[in-house]
């Protein structure tokens, strides 16, 4: 029993020193002016209280295991120079600070937060204004990014880095953040087994995500919308993305997601809304889309022949300009269940699913894939009556296109 | 002259047809607005009326007009009156009494729930498509005597105008695929006044990103000033030449 | 007054008028007289500029018709068949024309309106009106303005005796004053005592234009009718 009481003690003062280590205040009036020297002066494990007020430090070099606390967002100046804070070292926390003004540079990736190849660094709660890159994670590992807000100013591509920058990092949580008005909202350049979850990304100027060869990661529940181009995602396999939403991304080659050399992966529970094409795929594969809602696009869906094994099970179409289009005659992928408001069918036997197959794509969007000058034509007399009498008599539309089993009821999404 | 046309006009309203095609363009245009969730596609849906209907009853109508019209021309002629004039006075009463019907009919739901831009645009194309029309069917009338086939052709043209003349488009542009062809199309659709009008209202649209690249090619031309300019003259020439022509012709032609 | 130099006209392939020349002088009442087709009708057309000569001109008081459309203001023409829009009433028809010619120094001559009694029916619609009626409406059109030139075309056809004679009348009384009447008939009998001048067509070419006494003379006849008969008879 005794021994219990020990073992528990000793490993109670064990801890104490390593993580409730002292207290360092930063301050007008505190012990210490600046960060840089309370980060200096600390020890493994301490936590540092920074006042409010203006510093500007140039660049704060975090290289020991500290807990940097803003009270009130003190504001970090980078003066339009320097990179604010960079992290070079594991176990760093750094919470509720206002990072302003990174420099801006065409040569190096000038963050606001910058983390050099380090484990379980937690950046939360901060508010990032006018900085170049955002919060940059270079081969990070096991670190959370949650509740921050980023927003840049400038105004074209060249002049704005990315908001969450993320390359060779695993295991990483980006949580609960919103980004707007960089250059790609969240940037994932080989980044594995991570989650995001409940960020918004929005008016970014070039993707709202965009990530290539990061595997096994899973988007929830985040916003995308009103970014010039949308979602863009490449070359990369085990992607889930579920319960996102997707919306406004409106304008020439803009997409909800645009999907390129994707496999193994799940999309499901998705909101598709007023985007000029929900979702576009290239060569994807073995890709299966569920339960998502699409509605108010220009094309719902644009599949084109390279992909394959892309399943469309139970998912709404709804007032979509096109619900599906295509290039080439797309037998290697199915259509079922799926609601289509255009469906005209019926169902005899009342069991909600109609009893003639529903054709999602139409003639008048197979031309366009093909020539897509065509497009001159939108919307004219002609068009819609090719349309119509290619439904009526289908002759040059895919074959195996087809939803068997459409969906006399949209599905509650 | 103004006074011929003031009895034209008044010949015209009197007539029921006009009076319902402008109740007939008030319901629509009224129950399009209230069906669609939103007013762009209100406008989307009225767009197709604009560039089908409003044609089509133009031609058809002003058409039979002039054919039954044959009496009071001809006593109009045998008066001390140009016969440029009588003519003329017989298109500007047409072209006038379509385009009051296009204005109550759609532009009252226009004013009323769309009073943007695009709802101007469309306004003003309806009424300019009301014209041409009415303009094409003049020069049908007077080249062809027989009514029955004078009517015949004016539903051709009006069939080649909304349907043949995009079917050769795609035609063409299947042939010539492996050339740039966006910058051709600008200039052939300017053969077409109902692809021209279709055009000009869609880019104002939303809808128009839809169009891409080639919707970007029409923005470059039509969304400048000089392209909007020449766009305004080509619209005026689908009237003018059509009027000018039957009119010569009508000049020359024995009663 | 009016004057035609080697008229031709065809219609596609068929020549209605072939080289005509005429001469019309004023105060003189002339016939247009000639078998069914024989281009009477289509010659009035080309001399109110309805018709459009292939060749050869029309001067009326010395200017070409072709290039002066003012001329018409001198001519009152009655047509074979008058057509008048078909929802316009009798009223409507007179106001328009009178709105339309708005020779503002002119009196409108009304005396064939009154004589008919055609302001009885002004509200009539045109398309309800009988032929006779019709008749009646051209007649006052073509009196209304007073005009230099009168052109009636098969005027009393369709008309009823009476209304035919005061028709007749209302010729005699214009002629009076010295108008050039040019009048195209079938009934060469009601033609007797208002014609100075015939002129008679065939197959679109001009027979002869002859004084009404020197063709009695030639041919012994005191009737035109008889007249003619013999003319034709010669051929």
């Amino acid at each position: 029993m005794m021994k219990n009481y020990i073992f528990i003690l000793v490993v109670f003062f064990l801890f104490d020193a390593d993580t409730f280590g002292h207290v360092l205040h930063v301050g007008k009036l505190a012990s210490y002016r600046s960060v840089s020297q309370a980060v200096h002066n600390a020890q493994t494990g301490d936590s540092i209280f920074v006042e409010p007020g203006i510093y500007l430090e140039k660049n704060i070099v975090i290289d020991k295991p500290v807990s940097l606390i803003g009270i009130n967002f003190p504001e970090l100046d980078g003066e339009h120079k320097y990179e604010i804070i960079s992290v070079r070292s594991d176990n760093v926390t750094i919470r509720g600070f206002l990072l302003k003004n990174s420099g801006i540079s065409s040569l190096i990736d000038i963050a606001g937060i910058k983390v050099y190849g380090r484990r379980n660094v937690v950046i939360a709660g901060n508010k990032l204004q006018g900085t170049f890159f955002g919060i940059y994670m270079e081969n990070a590992v096991n670190c959370r990014i949650e509740y921050n807000q980023l927003a840049a100013h400038t105004a074209n591509e060249q002049q704005s880095g990315n908001g969450i920058h993320c390359w060779k990092c695993d295991s990483l949580c980006i949580i609960g953040n919103s980004v707007t008005h960089h250059r790609d909202g969240i940037y994932f350049e080989f980044v594995t087994n991570s989650v995001i979850w409940r960020n918004e990304s929005f008016n970014n100027i070039r993707y709202g995500l965009h990530f290539m060869f990061s595997h096994n990661d899973a988007y929830i529940a985040n916003l995308f919308h009103n970014n010039s181009a949308g979602v863009s995602v490449m070359f990369t396999h085990g992607v889930k993305m579920f319960n996102n939403i997707f919306e406004d991304n409106w304008g020439d080659g803009c997409y909800g997601i645009f999907i390129k050399e994707i496999s193994d992966s799940y999309i499901s529970g998705n909101k598709f809304r007023r985007n000029t094409t929900g979702i576009y795929m290239e060569g994807a594969s073995r890709i299966h889309l569920e339960k998502n809602l699409f509605t108010n696009n220009g094309s719902a869906l644009r599949i084109q022949a390279s992909c394959m094994d892309v399943s469309t099970e139970k998912n709404n179409f709804i007032a979509n300009t096109f619900d599906v289009s295509t290039n080439g005659s797309l037998v290697m992928n199915t259509f079922e269940k799926n609601f289509w408001d255009k469906y005209e069918g019926y169902d005899l036997n009342r069991d909600g699913i109609g009893d003639v197959p529903y054709r999602p794509v139409s003639l008048y969007s197979m031309i366009i894939e093909k020539n897509p000058t065509a497009m001159v034509l939108f919307r004219s007399f002609m068009t819609s009556l090719l349309d119509k009498t290619e439904k009526v008599l289908p002759g040059i539309t895919p074959e195996g296109l087809k939803d068997e089993q459409p969906l006399m009821k949209p599905l509650s999404l | 002259m103004i006074k011929i046309i003031k009895y034209v006009i008044t010949d015209i309203l009197r007539n029921k047809i006009v009076m319902a095609y402008t109740i007939f363009l008030m319901a629509i245009s009224l129950s399009l607005f209230n069906l669609e969730d939103n007013i762009s596609k209100g406008l989307l849906s009225l767009l197709n009326i604009t560039l089908i209907i409003v044609p089509l009853v133009s031609i058809i109508f002003s058409t039979i007009y002039i054919y039954n019209s044959a009496e009071f021309i001809e006593l109009m002629v045998s008066q001390p009156l140009q016969r440029k004039k009588i003519w003329m006075s017989l298109f500007a009463g047409l072209a006038i009494s379509l385009s009051l019907s296009f204005c109550i009919g759609a532009g009252i739901p226009i004013v009323l729930y769309a009073a943007s831009s695009i709802g101007f645009i469309m306004l003003a194309m309806g009424i300019i498509l009301s014209i041409i029309f009415a303009a094409v069917a003049m020069l049908s009338a007077v080249i062809i005597r027989d009514k029955a086939k004078g009517i015949g052709i004016s539903v051709l043209l009006w069939l080649y105008f909304s349907l043949l003349f995009d079917g050769i488009v795609l035609f063409i542009l299947f042939q010539f695929e492996d050339y740039p062809l966006e910058k051709a199309m600008v200039a052939i659709t300017a053969f077409n006044p109902i692809d021209l009008g279709r055009i000009l209202i869609l880019l104002k649209m939303d809808v128009s990103a839809m169009m891409g690249y080639t919707g970007a090619i029409f923005r470059d031309f039509f969304g400048t000033q000089v392209g909007f300019i020449i766009t305004l003259v080509i619209l005026l020439l689908w009237i003018a030449t059509p009027a000018w022509m039957s009119a010569r012709i009508f000049n020359k032609k024995d009663l | 007054m009016i004057i035609a130099s080697n008229v031709s006209k065809k219609f596609r392939k068929l020549t209605v008028l072939e080289n005509i020349s005429v001469s019309c002088a004023k105060g003189e009442c002339i016939a247009l007289i000639g078998p069914n087709g024989s281009g009477k009708t289509t010659l009035i057309k080309t001399i109110l500029g309805m018709v459009v000569p292939d060749s050869g001109f029309i001067t009326f008081n010395g200017q070409n018709i072709l290039h002066d459309w003012k001329y018409r203001s001198h001519i009152g023409y009655m047509p074979q068949i008058g057509r008048y829009p078909d929802n316009m009433t009798i009223g409507q028809v007179l106001n328009m024309m009178k709105d339309i010619r708005a020779d503002k120094e002119k009196k409108w001559d009304e005396e064939l309106i009154d004589a008919f009694g055609v302001n009885a029916l002004l509200n009539k619609r045109m398309r309800t009106l009988s032929g006779g009626t019709r008749q009646k409406v051209s007649a006052c059109l073509a009196f209304l303005f007073d005009p230099d030139v009168l052109i009636l075309d098969e005027p009393t056809a369709g008309l009823d005796p009476l209304s035919s004679e005061l028709l007749k009348e209302k010729i005699i009384k214009e002629k009076k004053k010295g108008k050039l009447v040019m009048i195209t008939s079938h009934i060469l009998s009601e033609l007797d005592d208002l014609i100075t001048q015939v002129i008679y067509m065939q197959e679109g070419k001009l027979i002869f234009h002859k004084n009404i006494d020197e063709l009695r003379k030639d041919t012994g006849e005191q009737k035109l009718s008889k007249a003619i008969a013999s003319v034709m008879l010669k051929k």
